[in-house]
């Protein structure tokens, strides 16, 4: 690592105010991801902002009957609520499918959002990247891309987004709550990550000082039918080559509402309210299955190494559909895949 | 590259400062002044001498490093020290009473848990926190909630032997040995 300055927050007001006056600076909550790219010198702040003593920690239910999720909440402090346990059981299925006991005692919610690819010529500086250097190229495009995307892929970057939880918080269409020293606002989970397009540089549209404050969800958490089915090259601890988060509201066969969201195969969670419509009002059924799965993969392209990602993640699809309309979702601890 | 980077770096930016924090380790407090890049684990290895905590890959890819935090299972090379100012750490060292040792530790030995024994402080200080957790009934689970943990030896089935084992006899969890494993 490089050497740094450290300094604490006190509250919201003295974080943004610590990093508006510091551009070298960054907050720092878990560390998880932040202290490994700092190893990797793929990251080099100046100064780290300590955020984690902040009052961040609350999971309070919001008046119109959803959930406000302080942004310092643990991983594992979220998961394992009963409100997230009982209301939202495809976040809860979300956050434990991912990383490994110890590290979602440590990663925030704020933090996971803020993770950054885990494409191995973004970690390897002797490689040109064009989102940890802007302009030098994408050695993943003519290099090993099995992990890479498949959708919404520009020709500057195919890196993904590698969170399990915001594929959930996609589907749920949460809510992110950020701060600067000019206010409040709330962007919407679906603008809160961009497409790589020209700027592969930039993964979310938050402004260079503001903080994640909370992340906060709908009352509506499909409870009864829901599936958050990951594939991966191990069984446990290891990044979704495909992930599909699935969130249905049936009326006995029929899909009333239908929420589908990708993970592993995009610079974000990947949706698209086409392939949503097309199951809804229908019945559930393998043919409406993969009617919704063609929708949702329109347009994907493999870059040689991840060609397989695409018949995966249609399989995928058609199997978590089944699974949420069933209502018998995928255990993360039975690896059976029901 | 990254060598010029740093000798840039170092050029701009002078050194920081070290800071003063207290690490409660093993009920005992220490006062310490560290570099603010300093990870918990180089702090307990290079500057407490407890060096039964172990650096296997330092990236959080493997688990080596787990030590508890205030009773919770963490990766100590992602953890700047710094951040940890006041927190109570329990680490292999901290789980035996004297010379008995920890149901985990016995059950490690009954079991025949280990060869070469380097991921061991970490598989059971890991095994600690995950019965503190209470969150594992299963032979399923109980593998899912040690997945942090790698083996290169392969000794998996007998770690889950003895984590099973210590969990039918009520889990005679690091609280029970150590005030601070179990908070």
């Amino acid at each position: 690592m490089i050497g740094f300055a450290y300094s604490r927050a006190t509250d919201v007001a003295d974080a943004v105010r610590q990093i508006a006056a510091d551009p070298g600076a960054r907050f720092i909550a878990g560390g998880t991801n932040l202290i490994d790219l700092m190893k990797e010198e793929v990251a080099r702040p100046t100064r780290l902002i300590d955020i984690s003593r902040l009052p961040l920690t609350d999971v309070e239910t919001t008046s119109d009957g959803g959930l406000r999720i302080g942004a310092l909440v643990p991983n594992s402090d979220l998961a394992y609520h009963p409100e997230v346990e009982k209301r939202y059981p495809l976040l809860a299925s979300a956050l434990l499918a991912g990383a490994s006991a110890q590290l979602r005692n440590m990663a925030s919610t704020g933090g996971n959002l803020m993770q950054r690819t885990r494409c191995y010529y973004f970690y390897d500086v002797a490689t040109p990247c064009n989102k940890r250097e802007p302009g030098s190229g994408c050695a993943a495009m003519g290099g090993v891309n099995r992990i890479h995307a498949i959708l919404g892929t520009s020709e500057h970057c195919i890196a993904t987004h590698p969170s399990d939880m915001c594929v959930a918080l996609a589907a749920l269409d949460a809510r992110v709550r950020v701060s600067d020293s000019s206010g409040e606002r709330t962007i919407a989970f679906a603008s809160f990550h961009r497409l790589p397009g020209n700027e592969p540089e930039r993964d979310t549209t938050l402004h260079p000082n503001e903080i994640i404050t909370a992340v906060e969800l709908p009352a509506k958490g499909f409870a009864a039918n829901y599936s958050y089915l990951k594939i991966r090259d191990r069984l446990s601890y290891a990044f979704a080559l495909v992930s599909v988060a699935v969130a249905l509201e049936m009326a006995g066969d029929t899909i009333k509402e239908a929420r589908l969201a990708l993970g592993g195969v995009a610079h974000k969670p990947w949706r698209d309210r086409d392939a949503e419509d097309a199951l809804e009002g229908k019945p559930a059924t393998a043919e409406n299955f993969t009617r919704a799965a063609a929708t949702l993969l329109r347009g994907a392209r493999g870059f040689g190494g991840n060609d397989f990602k695409i018949p995966l993640a249609h399989r995928a699809i058609v199997r978590a559909l089944g699974q949420a309309a069933r209502g018998t979702p995928q255990s993360q601890s039975d690896k059976r895949i029901a | 590259m990254a060598q010029k980077t740093a000798a840039r770096h170092a050029e701009k930016f002078p050194t920081p400062a070290k800071i003063a924090i207290t690490l409660r380790v093993n009920g005992v407090d220490h006062q310490l002044e560290l570099a603010p890049w300093t990870t918990l684990l180089d702090a307990l290895r290079d500057h407490l001498d407890l060096t039964g905590t172990k650096k296997g890959c330092d990236h959080g890819q493997c688990g080596a490093c787990t030590v508890l935090a205030d009773g919770r299972r963490i990766n100590s090379c992602l953890a700047l020290a710094v951040m940890k100012d006041g927190a109570a750490i329990t680490t292999i060292e901290g789980l035996a009473q004297g010379s008995t040792l920890h149901a985990l530790q016995q059950a490690f030995i009954e079991h025949d848990a280990f060869q070469c024994g380097y991921c061991t402080p970490g598989q059971i200080c890991s095994a600690a926190g995950l019965i503190a957790e209470g969150r594992a009934a299963t032979a399923d689970e109980i593998r899912e909630l040690m997945s942090g943990n790698i083996c290169r030896c392969g000794a998996y089935p007998n770690i889950l032997a003895a984590i099973e084992s210590v969990l039918a006899r009520g889990g005679t969890a690091a609280s029970e040995t150590n005030g601070e494993a179990g908070r």
